[in-house]
């Protein structure tokens, strides 16, 4: 289950300083955006915006064609660099929150043999992320890796249509950084949720997205800078079922001519990692450079 | 090595720290033993050992006319006094604080009026207490609330305001209301501020208690303090002013401990000074 998204001419100041202008996009559902751009370009105010945390100053984000809601709801999932997991809670208590804020509207905490049911509800989560030997542990006490698992984990627990990340990965060490990225695009294959990914690292951004969005300024002001706002300047669909057509096609022509010299190099070259041969929807709506 | 980079050992560190008691301790011995071989009769540094005999006195010899042990009497009356009211000032800076903190309407309604109460100078403000709530108990506790109530909610306040805006927006995401992130979020995650915000204001809750107990009661460790005051009898107020600092230290410790062991996720590893 997705979301599509549309943006509508949205603008978003703070004070004096423009930090997003004219910016228009339309995202299919089940797509993966990796937003990329310089610091202060605006991709994390537009994330915020997403999520509800902050209103436009003018246009319109469309979630399924409706105005997203002021507020965030659960209807859209978010991980944050840091901050992303509740400090005063285990791993599991962690988990166990939502399902908890559902039961008792009132305190938000339920005890006995619900609390015992909703407990045993989050074993398998707890497992599939690595973290069932950790789960009586606090955030303090786990590696960063261990935290953003969680993090992601206790988004997804609301089946989001809409899964907002803010540099979920910019602390972690490249190697826990591949192990997350596994994680993810699994995670989102299974989930066919709509996926926007704030991300420093241009690379991790063509690995995982079937769009990457170029934040930048159209416009300069150089005697004040914070005269105009960002937009979208690059918008690169990464086709990757074209990509695996032609993969699939060269293999079977080598197949056929039983050249093993060939095979292999051809195995070489192959570009997609096996981690993401699966089929899926491409959700890319064309386009080039963004005229503006 | 430079000296920021100098470390010293526990041993060391141990011994650096008794210095400065030791030479108190020996300062006021040499003058006592001045004073006291100049005129046995002193009364303004009596020696170690009378300080021990008076202090003895109140603790284990009942008064004459009504049968108390004076130091048990004073303290109890001290503490319960201290207690209500640091215990009635901390439960208002945990909801008020919250609620100021928390809900934008609320802090707009009430921050600038908490924050004016708090400049004004609580001591003050006791002749109004006098006049409205009499000299009994009431008076006195109230001085002690209105004198650290107020910072202890701006303080909380504060400390709610400072909660990093993801985990609330990460509670909304997880379908949490207003009232959910209070009790489930925001609440125990200001559990240890309420700790250190109450061991700081315990200092002024002190001051205000000495000073009640001084202009009008008839027990407690200030009463007593001023009333042996009119007869010079530095051999009762030297040890009683120990005492009250001891159970001052034992109360910061102990809260101290409280903390470090019941919010275990807030200080992990670290040091909580």
């Amino acid at each position: 289950m997705s979301s599509g998204v549309t943006v509508r001419g949205v603008r978003k100041d703070y004070g004096d300083a423009v930090v997003i202008e004219r910016l228009n996009l339309e995202v299919a559902p089940g797509s993966f955006c990796a937003i990329v751009g310089a610091s202060g370009c605006g991709k994390s105010t537009f994330l915020r915006m997403l999520v509800g945390q902050e209103q436009p100053d003018q246009g319109e984000i469309l979630i399924d064609g409706e105005p997203i809601p002021p507020e965030p709801s659960p209807a859209r999932g978010i991980v944050f660099q840091r901050y992303s997991v509740f400090p005063h809670l285990t791993v599991t208590q962690n988990l166990m929150l939502p399902a908890e804020l559902r039961a008792s509207k009132f305190f938000g905490r339920v005890l006995g043999p619900s609390r015992r049911k909703i407990r045993d509800s989050v074993a398998d989560t707890l497992k599939s992320i690595g973290l069932w030997e950790a789960r009586d542990r606090c955030p303090l006490q786990l590696s960063g890796g261990m935290q953003q698992r969680l993090a992601i984990a206790q988004a997804l627990l609301m089946r989001p249509k809409i899964l907002l990340l803010d540099e979920p990965f910019g602390a972690l060490d490249p190697g826990i950084r591949g192990d997350m990225h596994a994680i993810l695009l699994r995670l989102w294959r299974e989930t066919r949720m709509t996926i926007f990914m704030v991300t420093h690292d241009i690379a991790e951004g063509f690995k995982l997205a079937t769009r990457l969005l170029v934040f930048d300024k159209v416009r300069h002001d150089p005697d004040f800078p914070s005269a105009y706002g960002s937009t979208v300047t690059y918008d690169l669909p990464l086709d990757r079922a074209q990509r695996r057509a032609e993969t699939a096609a060269a293999l079977a022509a080598v197949e056929a001519s039983r050249s093993a010299a060939a095979l292999a190099v051809v195995r070489a070259s192959l570009n997609p990692p096996p981690a993401r041969e699966e089929p899926v929807p491409d959700p890319v709506q064309g386009g080039n450079p963004q005229a503006v | 090595m430079r000296l920021v980079n100098r470390k010293p050992s526990r041993g060391t560190a141990i011994a650096l720290a008794a210095i400065p008691f030791v030479l108190v301790a020996i300062a006021y011995s040499v003058g006592s033993y001045v004073r006291l071989s100049d005129n046995p009769a002193d009364k303004l540094l009596p020696a170690l050992s009378t300080m021990a005999q008076s202090f003895y006195t109140m603790a284990f010899t009942p008064e004459q006319r009504t049968g108390d042990y004076l130091l048990w009497v004073d303290t109890a009356a001290s503490l319960t006094r201290l207690a209500i009211g640091v215990g009635i000032s901390a439960l208002l800076a945990l909801t008020v604080g919250i609620a100021v903190g928390f809900i934008p309407i609320v802090r707009a309604g009430l921050a600038p009026f908490v924050s004016a109460l708090s400049l004004i100078p609580p001591l003050a403000v006791l002749p109004i207490l006098f006049i409205v709530f009499g000299l009994g108990e009431l008076a006195k506790v109230a001085l002690i609330v209105i004198g650290i109530a107020p910072v202890m909610i701006r303080s909380m306040s504060q400390s709610v305001a400072s909660l990093p805006a993801e985990l609330i927006v990460k509670a909304q995401t997880l379908g949490a209301s207003t009232w959910q992130m209070v009790t489930r979020v925001v609440l125990p995650q200001m559990l240890p501020q309420l700790v250190s915000t109450t061991r700081l204001a315990l200092g002024p809750a002190w001051i205000f208690l000495i000073s009640a107990e001084a202009i009008a009661s008839t027990s407690g460790l200030g009463y007593r303090i001023f009333l042996v005051r009119r007869y010079l009898a530095m051999d009762v107020i030297l040890p009683y002013v120990a005492w009250i600092t001891l159970i001052a230290f034992a109360i910061d410790l102990a809260l101290r401990l409280l903390a470090k062991r019941a919010f275990r996720w807030a200080y992990g590893e670290g040091q909580l000074l």
